[in-house]
């Protein structure tokens, strides 16, 4: 009744001041969430209608930042041998309700317990509810790094690891750690709807859920019991479009506040309407084309170092990018910390490329460059990609030929160790951590399946194994930023792009922050006067 | 008559293995690993490659999963969305009414305005009319999709402020149970305005899904009228002095109409691919865009699904297009 009357005081006043009005924020967004248990899913569309609005973790990023605050969690501590993580937990905080559920007591340490314990332990009832495959807590290596939770007493809870692992804080505010109550995963396996949990979510986040129709709207209200400062808008609506075009329309009528993902095209004449104010920041995420560092004469640093310098980046950015994207010259993006700004890019310069490859007796090379199907915010267009550098090795004598597979044979066989070619790929951060970005993509342990370069480099590999252990993130970045450097000489990649994410928004949109992580966050953004 | 109908269902059945066993098999032939898709960027390790093939059954022979498949579905279950996790039957028919809303307006446009230009045009032969008229169909029927669909918007929405730019309500409007079909819905409601905007917001949608089938219907219409025009009995009923609406509304019309509704019959194949396009860019949760997302994901369940269901309504419609033809024309009744 109460989400009733909510809607209806929305609806008059809406129907007063047209579909912008000021208690309700309507969001255009790409797609449809493929559920809203987060844990189950690895989209950001996901994220953004599920953790986001309705979720909180023990962990969560400081908005516009990689940073780490504490969440649900009031504080944490780590044990001197770095294996275990002792969580002080928040008192007082409220789950939501909805016509199935009421919870009779407040979030507690049999939350958390529940929360990784389905997603971990196969004897759980909630393990293979809604086909429970938990893709990121697989992927971030989860089952392997956590031995046990404990629950010292009903605030506090303590993660016993297999290793230290640094970045575990922050893999705590992923999305994946969202936490579920786990008194409504009882009731809900008693009434014989455990999937309720994924259709009709209940968290502790600012928004409770309200409807949801698929491909078309996701409608939340003011979770009024919020533990933090409570939102500022009585309503938040989701406008499913997937059409970015349509999308700026809609912006443009007033008929959405805010839009995801603008065409890179269109920019530029929304920068220039009065009645569209356009945030951008540089995306957390690289493009990069990843050599085979073990088949000749790629193998060879100092072949890979001449090819690199015969790219001209600029062109990629220019015609690729269409401007929405800057220079690569770190495996990281430079919103992330330990981003090594010494590092000097390798030059533009076809002539000292083209001497390069002669004076390491490399002549008549022909090679492939491997160009995705798909676009990706990190290379909104591979084939263009690939057919300009195509164009820019032929100044330099070596012969391009562009191969392409269809999206899943793609991903499959370029993590082949002895592919043939060179590989356009790309990555967009999950938490923040370098350790995300080195060691997924350029450590040992990748070979074959992420690091795409099939690189496997000692001293580079020491180095982000040396930095993933220690918890003091001074001396982590140091490494990090020493592993860069390594990583510049031996060149198992081009480096090419970082893109830049734009939001476009009505003038009136006040405090909307962009996240460097991709998702967007609604409950600090209320209207000005 | 029933005679004629027990036949024609018997048909039914070799079609609807047809159906199935090409549904099946066609999402397999495309290239591309659902796991490994599911996977992304990251890729995975092969234990876990296995432990998920083997979640998803993909681990067994192939007829097994056939088998399994086909007795699923003769038992009412399609399986269940790699994706969403959901039943494909609930996905289907929830968004099942969105799509067919769609299209009956879309039709009801296109023979609104379709049926009347074509008789105008077969009437006025040869004159300016007839060639504006079927020029224009020409151009309508060649008119990509998406294209026409943004310059309406641009115009209608963006500049002129007409209509909305896209979804199937105004966002005040909240309907606690839906039947899934919006006009129904904002009528059932009482809210005031809320069957106004639905319909305007199915304005465009419905012209730029009706427009090809207009291009036909008109054209069908003018060629069918032209024969019946020829004929003796039109002489006949001109020679006895009939008011010339009488004639060419009632004596020509009606027996120009079965080609026409053949053609109407074949349209819906049509309409449902350009629901594809036109609910992408007008944000109509419609089957369409859930049948394309879901090949892209190589959501099997759903592809399958999707497509057997969308086969048997095609089949159900052109069945029931035979069934009109007797109501319209008596000769093929008694046969």
């Amino acid at each position: 009744m109460k989400l009733r009357s909510y809607l209806a005081t929305a609806a008059m006043l809406a129907l007063g001041a047209g579909a912008a009005s000021a208690q309700s924020l309507v969001y255009c967004s790409e797609g449809s969430p493929e559920g809203f248990d987060p844990a189950l899913y690895t989209s950001g569309t996901t994220f953004d209608a599920s953790s986001q609005p309705i979720f909180n973790r023990l962990a969560q990023f400081i908005p516009g930042t990689t940073e780490v605050e504490p969440g649900l969690a009031e504080s944490w501590e780590i044990s001197e041998d770095g294996k275990t993580i002792t969580f002080k937990l928040r008192e007082g905080v409220k789950f939501h309700s909805n016509d199935q559920f009421t919870p009779t007591r407040d979030f507690n340490a049999d939350d958390v317990i529940f929360t990784f314990d389905r997603q971990g332990n196969p004897e759980n009832p909630y393990n293979k509810v809604s086909g429970g495959s938990w893709e990121y807590y697989a992927g971030m290596s989860m089952p392997e790094l956590l031995e046990s939770i404990e629950k010292v007493d009903d605030y506090t809870v303590k993660f016993h690891l297999t290793r230290p692992d640094a970045p575990f804080i922050a893999n705590m505010a992923m999305d994946f750690a969202s936490i579920h109550s786990k008194e409504y995963a009882d009731a809900m396996m008693e009434a014989g709807t455990p999937e309720a949990l994924n259709q009709k979510p209940i968290g502790t986040g600012p928004f409770v859920f309200q409807a949801y129709q698929k491909d078309a709207i996701i409608r939340y209200v003011r979770n009024p019991d919020y533990w933090g400062p409570p939102a500022r808008v009585e309503a938040l609506i989701f406008a499913i479009t997937p059409d970015a075009s349509v999308r700026y329309q809609k912006v443009k009528a007033g008929e959405c506040h805010v839009m995801a993902y603008p065409n890179p095209a269109d920019v530029q004449e929304m920068k220039d309407n009065q009645d569209i104010v356009v945030m951008e920041q540089e995306g957390l995420n690289v493009g990069y084309m990843a050599y085979n560092t073990q088949v000749p004469p790629f193998d060879n640093p100092k072949v890979r170092k001449a090819l690199n310098m015969a790219i001209d980046k600029q062109a990629i950015i220019d015609v690729v990018f269409q401007g929405s994207g800057q220079i690569a010259k770190n495996p990281i993006p430079p919103t992330m910390w330990s981003y090594q700004d010494t590092v000097e890019d390798d030059p533009y310069d076809p002539d000292a490329a083209k001497a390069m490859l002669a004076e390491e007796g490399v002549s008549d090379l022909s090679m492939k460059i491997w160009a995705m199907p798909v676009q990706r915010p990190y290379n909104p267009n591979a084939r263009r990609m690939a057919e300009l550098m195509q164009e820019d090795f032929s100044q330099i004598g070596v012969n391009v030929e562009i191969v392409s597979y269809e999206w899943g044979e793609y991903l499959e066989r370029s993590s082949d160790v002895d592919r043939d070619g060179a590989v356009l790929l790309g990555w967009t951060g999950d938490n923040g951590d370098p350790d995300n970005f080195l060691a997924v993509l350029l450590g040992c342990d990748g070979v074959g399946a992420s690091n795409r370069a099939q690189w496997c480099h000692e001293p580079f590999d020491e180095l982000i194994n040396k930095a993933k252990v220690l918890t003091d993130q001074d001396e982590r970045t140091k490494l990090y930023e020493e592993a860069q450097i390594v990583f510049k000489e031996q060149a198992p990649w081009a480096t090419i792009a970082h893109s830049v994410v734009y939001m476009p928004m009505r003038p009136e949109v006040d405090n909307y922050v962009v996240h460097p992580l991709g998702t967007h966050i609604f409950n600090e953004v209320g209207f000005s006067d | 008559m029933l005679k004629y109908l027990a036949a024609r269902l018997l048909t039914f059945v070799p079609t609807f293995i047809g159906v199935t066993l090409i549904s099946f098999a066609f999402i397999r032939l495309l290239p591309g690993d659902p796991i490994i898709v599911m996977a992304g960027e990251r890729g995975m390790t092969e234990e876990r490659y296995a432990e998920l093939s083997a979640q998803l059954g993909f681990d067994r022979p192939i007829y097994v999963q056939f088998w399994e498949y086909l007795t699923g579905v003769l038992q009412g279950d399609l399986g269940q969305s790699f994706v969403t996790r959901r039943p494909v039957w609930d996905e289907f028919f929830s968004l099942f009414p969105a799509t067919l809303e769609l299209s009956i307006f879309a039709m009801i446009f296109a023979l609104a305005l379709g049926l009347p230009a074509g008789v105008i045009a077969a009437v006025n032969r040869g004159k300016f009319f007839d060639r504006a008229l079927m020029s224009t169909a020409l151009v309508g029927y060649s008119m990509p999709i998406f294209w026409w669909a943004l310059l309406l918007i641009i115009i209608f929405s963006g500049q002129l402020g007409w209509t909305p730019v896209s979804g199937r309500i105004d966002l005040i409007y909240y309907f606690s149970n839906p039947t899934g079909f919006m006009v129904i819905d904002a009528i059932k409601s009482g809210q005031e305005g809320a069957l106004a905007s639905a319909l305007r917001h199915l304005v465009l949608p419905a012209i730029v899904l009706g427009t090809i089938p207009l291009a036909v219907i008109a054209r069908q219409t003018r060629s069918a009228m032209l024969e019946v025009l020829g004929e003796d009995y039109i002489r006949t009923a001109r020679a006895k002095g009939l008011p010339p609406l009488r004639i060419n509304g009632i004596h020509a019309l009606r027996n120009a109409l079965i080609p026409v509704i053949t053609v109407i019959g074949l349209s819906v194949g049509t309409l449902l691919a350009g629901a594809i396009l036109t609910e992408t860019i007008f944000s109509w949760p419609g089957i369409g865009k859930w049948m394309v997302d879901s090949i892209f994901r190589r959501d099997y369940p759903v592809v399958q699904g999707g497509l057997l269901l969308i086969a048997v309504m095609v089949m159900l419609v052109n069945l029931t297009v035979d069934l009109l033809y007797g109501v319209i024309n008596p000769k093929i009744r008694k046969r």
